[in-house]
């Protein structure tokens, strides 16, 4: 079965100001898939993921050059509304970060801020949501109790049932299990293998394991350059690059 | 153990001394404000002192000291300076903190609190040369001297602190969380209105309860724009404060006369009401603290 692309990256480069933190990076990215990012630090997998749901755009000095397609269209176009293309690329950040809001309004936000009042519909979302989370049996109690009182682990699967919560595509999860405890971490990679059948997941992780174990395909990274990318299996049991043995031997810095 | 230093020791008292002295003070006041405030409110009568809508305390034959009329002023006056600060302020806040490109920020953030430390007297005198002709001649009223002049000068003048403390909570609220929000597809204003507003909400409660505190206690400033007639409070006719009916009286009331005692009693009356303010509002913020 061929490999359906639902994002595909053409000589993207990325600067921050005069600094270019991604070089020519050409890849396409299978939809329902897991596809890893990994490499050493400061080589670019947050900014690549970061370009893909434009976050960048927050920060004034980045500019983007290239071409970065969602289903075939450029999400650097002009008049792209970033708005809807964020509701289609969710994103879970490395530090959970509900919001101070109780659980149900934490996964509500989404919903309500893109028009949805009705509150069974609401109530629907928000319980489907925590389920494909995996968190629902553990909160069903305490819908109505901050987030801030539940454990990181179970604040990051909140963060996730709030992404999933607007329905999205992709989800974006950027180091998304480096803040919790093997058992957390072991939940949320089950949860990821789970999503797969419905979304397509691209997730950075520094640990090489944890791309073994659930990714589809991997890609590697080296100072701001896509050094290898192909089915996981593959580059972690015969890379093609010297560089990339080294990194995944663990003999690199 | 280790044994504490002579120096540290005598550091420890003077500290607990200085707490001392302040503590002492405050209870001096409040101990004196009772005791000076007590006597007519037990000659008029606690119900005809609070509740009396009229207030003649230099009639000769039939003195008045009902205190109606000053409360609900006070009270009307604050609650509308808060109506028409707040917002206005709360907006300001979320420009300066979160909309303003940083340089006109930079600009402007130092310039709002040069704004507080503008002396009273100065907003009541452009109050009084500008607001209350302009008044005047916009609502045809013989005088421009009323409550709506003295709500818009209390607003303007709670707006500084108001800006200030806004926009410091707001720039304290995690980007993570605005981070999140954005990521969700939400633009740049529902993210400030649905995440930073609320998740900043004990610092803009502080905000308003300074707010509030300034407005009850303000005296010079609408001393000028008033009118001070101590008529039941109505938006377009001239009206006397809790605060403004000391300030005006105080100078000629005869020492030991029954006026003077009652205007002891204001005072009480006063500081008890911004104790009740205060109380209740570290009460909010303090629950707003817990969710
Ligand atoms: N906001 C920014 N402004 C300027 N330079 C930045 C900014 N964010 C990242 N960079 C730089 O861009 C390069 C890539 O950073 P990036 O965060 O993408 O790395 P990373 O691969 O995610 O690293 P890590 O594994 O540590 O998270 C780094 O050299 C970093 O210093
Ligand atoms: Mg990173």
């Amino acid at each position: 079965m061929p490999d359906k692309t639902i994002l595909s990256a053409k000589d993207l480069d990325f600067f921050y100001g005069p600094a270019q933190a991604l070089r020519h990076i050409t890849a396409n990215i299978p939809a329902n898939q897991v596809t890893a990012f990994i490499g050493p630090s400061g080589c670019g997998k947050s900014t690549f993921l970061r370009t893909i749901n434009r976050m960048n755009d927050l920060i004034p000095i980045a500019r983007v050059t290239g071409s970065l397609t969602f289903h075939g269209r450029d999400i650097y176009a002009p008049g792209v509304d970033v708005t809807a293309l964020r509701r289609q690329i969710g994103m879970v950040f490395q530090k959970p970060n509900p919001f101070p809001m109780s659980v149900y309004d934490n996964v509500a936000y989404g919903p309500r801020t893109h028009g949805t009042c009705d509150r069974a519909k609401l109530d629907a979302i928000v319980e489907d949501s925590l389920r494909a989370a995996a968190i629902w049996d553990e909160v069903k109690d305490r819908l109505k109790k901050s987030a801030l009182s539940l454990s990181g682990g179970q604040q990051q699967r909140v963060c996730i049932a709030r992404a999933l919560a607007v329905r999205p595509e992709v989800l974006l999860m950027d180091e998304a299990t480096s803040a919790l405890d093997p058992i957390s971490t072991a939940k949320i990679e089950d949860l990821i293998l789970e999503l797969r059948e419905r979304f397509t997941i691209i997730m950075v992780t520094h640990n090489m394991q944890q791309a073994a174990r659930i990714s589809d395909k991997t890609a590697f990274f080296l100072m701001g350059e896509l050094i290898e990318y192909t089915a996981t299996e593959r580059l972690f049991s015969m890379p093609r690059d010297k560089r990339t043995e080294d990194y995944i031997t663990g003999r690199f810095g | 153990m280790t044994k504490r230093k002579p120096a540290e020791v005598s550091m420890q008292i003077l500290f607990l001394l200085c707490g001392l002295v302040a503590v002492a003070f405050v209870l001096l006041i409040t101990a004196y404000l009772i005791a000076a405030g007590l006597p007519a409110i037990r000659q008029v009568g606690l119900a005809s002192f609070l509740f009396g809508r009229t207030w003649d305390s230099t009639n000769e034959t039939d003195p008045r000291f009902g205190i109606l009329p000053l409360i609900l002023t006070s009270v009307y006056g604050a609650a509308g300076a808060i109506v028409v600060g707040v917002p206005i302020g709360l907006l300001t806040a979320i420009f300066l903190a979160k909309a303003a490109p940083p340089r006109l920020a930079g600009l402007l953030r130092p310039a709002v609190s040069l704004l507080a430390g503008i002396p009273s007297v100065v907003y009541g005198l452009v109050g009084m040369c500008v607001l209350v002709p302009a008044l005047r001649a916009w609502l045809n009223l013989p005088a421009g001297d009323s409550l709506l002049a003295a709500i818009l000068v209390l607003a303007v003048m709670i707006l500084p602190s108001v800006i200030d403390l806004s926009a410091a909570a707001l720039e304290a609220v995690p980007k993570e969380y605005e981070e999140a929000s954005l990521a969700l597809g939400a633009t740049e204003p529902e993210t400030w209105f649905r995440v930073s507003v609320p998740a900043a909400k004990s610092g803009i409660a502080a905000a308003v309860a300074l707010g509030i505190g300034r407005a009850i206690g303000e005296a010079m400033a609408i001393l000028m724009v008033a009118g001070n007639v101590a008529n039941m409070p109505s938006l377009l006719r001239s009206v006397r404060f809790l605060t403004t009916g000391i300030a005006i009286e105080m100078n000629y009331a005869a020492p030991g006369s029954l006026q003077r005692q009652a205007l002891f009693s204001i005072g009480l009356v006063l500081f008890l009401f911004i104790m009740l303010i205060n109380i209740l509002l570290s009460l909010t913020v303090k629950r707003g603290k817990e969710v």
